[in-house]
């Protein structure tokens, strides 16, 4: 099923990442998901590779859970192929039945598990949407003609809502959705004022955006992303939050309680919400049901 | 056009296994040689007492000047195991062929140095990807100010303005966004997905006023 579907429909869409792991054996993943996701979610969005870390493949992995019975989206990055295998692996997609893309830049080689490999970026997240377009009307990013039917797909993006450079990401949002993306989800939010100023912007594509909530483990979690990750800001209230009850935090009962809050705040401007549970999949169901979804 | 850096010591030191000539290069403009950097090591290379001699000329990348340069060294040359080369790559190269037998080692690695044209060296770098983008982004070249040599805008990576790849460095779409806006040229950004030509010099023309 496609997410744009859905959209139109009016749902709330949920999605929840997973990231497949350093090695073949998927049966802890998949156990995962049927516990704690099937059901809660609308779909699973599998990573590519995430942050230039060498895994699994994201369409093995989509596989794997469609066999399931889940709706899988396909993240899809330009680091690690040109613009040849990025087709293939688009066309493969389809042929697997699978319907939801999530297309995006990468992160940078260097910033992974083998900063020696040489990063790709043949294409970027624009033309690698607008490549998708060309497939879905018949033909391949150089004019060829496709064989039969072409493929059509939900054409997702991602936006830093709360990025200290808004409005450059707003820019760049405006070209993603020129170029076809149907969708977006949001790098996480911690500061709910900027994400609804984020969305009073970004209305104007009138496309649905996904809140992105990653679930704030603890305040060491918290303080490296403010200093590493881009785009996120953990406030010091929310620092402060996860120190004081350690057990409570341990638990993972304090990061469920932030989740749960920051989608019950931002819920009334968004159209979904995506959470990155970075292996806390089993929170999931709990933060839905704080959140009252 | 280009710029050469010493291999380590550690390197040069498990090459040189033998009785070895040094040639180094320092004629040509286009090149940024470390000299001073080369003479150093080169003294310390003596002390090992494998040095037989350090040859000091210019464009080595002509085969014949090379010849002719030479020419008086090649009893030497000949007698040794290693000519090691402190050139660009191209000197080395030309140097390997000429001494067809000898063990050629290069003591540099050769890079190309963004912001020379000709001999007169500029601030800015283009990295000659066959369709200038300058028109779209203010002057600023999305290829060499962007790690990722984005076209259509910032990643998602950027902070405080500066690069996700290297926190040193400016934000390459962060610069051209800001230039743009200051100039009030904001709407340039408007043009359709451009997507990369990487072998083709005929790029379509930019349609930016
Ligand atoms: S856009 Fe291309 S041609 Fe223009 S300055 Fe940059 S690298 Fe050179
Ligand atoms: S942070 Fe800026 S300069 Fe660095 S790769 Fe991303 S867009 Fe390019």
């Amino acid at each position: 099923m496609k997410l744009t579907e859905l959209f139109q429909r009016g749902e709330f869409v949920v999605t929840c990442e997973v990231g497949p792991p350093k090695g073949f054996h998927i049966e802890h993943l998949l156990h995962e998901v049927e516990t704690y996701l099937k059901d809660r979610v609308t779909a699973v969005n599998v990573t590519d590779n995430q942050s230039s870390v060498m895994r699994l493949g994201s369409l093995a992995t989509c596989k794997a859970l469609k066999d399931k019975g889940l709706t899988p989206i396909f993240q899809l990055t330009c680091r690690d192929r040109n613009r040849i295998a990025l087709q293939s692996d688009i066309l493969s997609a389809a042929m697997l039945g699978i319907e939801n893309l999530l297309l995006l830049t990468g992160d940078h080689t260097r910033m992974g598990d083998n900063p020696q490999a040489k990063p790709v970026f043949d294409l970027d997240s624009v033309s690698l949407i607008h490549m998708v377009k060309k497939l879905e009307q018949g033909e391949d990013l150089a004019g060829n003609a496709l064989e039969g039917e072409p493929p059509k797909f939900a054409k997702g993006a991602v936006v830093s809502a709360c990025s200290d450079s808004v409005d450059v990401q707003l820019a760049k949002m405006e070209r993603k959705v020129k170029a076809g993306a149907e969708y977006f989800q949001t790098q996480a939010v911690y500061e709910p004022e900027k994400f609804i100023k984020f969305m009073e912007k970004a209305k104007q594509f009138g496309v649905p955006v996904m809140l992105g909530i990653v679930i704030p483990k603890n305040a060491g979690m918290a303080k490296y992303m403010n200093d590493n990750v881009a785009g996120i800001n953990v406030p010091q209230e929310m620092i402060e939050e996860l120190k004081k009850d350690k057990e409570k935090t341990k638990a993972g009962i304090t990061g469920v309680e932030i989740s749960a809050r920051l989608i019950k705040e931002c819920k009334q401007y968004c159209q979904g919400v995506h959470i990155m549970a970075l292996g806390w999949e089993s929170k999931v169901p709990d933060i839905l049901a704080q959140a009252g979804i | 056009m280009l710029i050469t850096q010493l291999k380590s010591k550690d390197t040069i030191d498990t090459l040189i296994k033998g009785k070895t000539v040094i040639i180094n290069c320092h004629g040509c403009k286009e090149v940024c040689f470390p000299e001073h950097e080369a003479a150093e090591l080169q003294k310390e290379l003596s002390a090992t007492g494998n040095i037989m001699e350090v040859i000091t000329r210019d464009y080595i990348c002509n085969p014949d000047n090379l010849r002719l340069q030479l020419q008086k060294y090649m009893a030497k040359i000949n007698a040794s195991d290693i000519v090691m080369v402190f050139s660009c790559g191209v000197g080395v190269q030309t140097v390997a062929e000429y001494l067809e037998d000898k063990k050629v080692y290069s003591g540099c690695d050769t890079y190309p140095l963004p912001g020379f044209q000709g001999v007169t060296p500029l601030e800015f770098a283009c990295g000659q990807c066959g369709e200038c983008y300058l028109n779209y982004t203010g002057g600023i070249c999305p290829i060499t100010a962007c790690s990722k040599s984005l076209i259509n805008g910032q990643c998602g990576g950027s902070k405080n303005g500066k690069c996700e790849v290297d926190k040193d460095m400016d934000c390459g779409w962060e610069r051209i966004y800001r230039k743009l806006e200051k100039m009030d040229r904001l709407d340039t950004l408007n043009y359709p997905a451009k997507v990369r030509k990487f072998w083709n010099p005929d790029a379509d023309p930019p349609k930016v006023d």
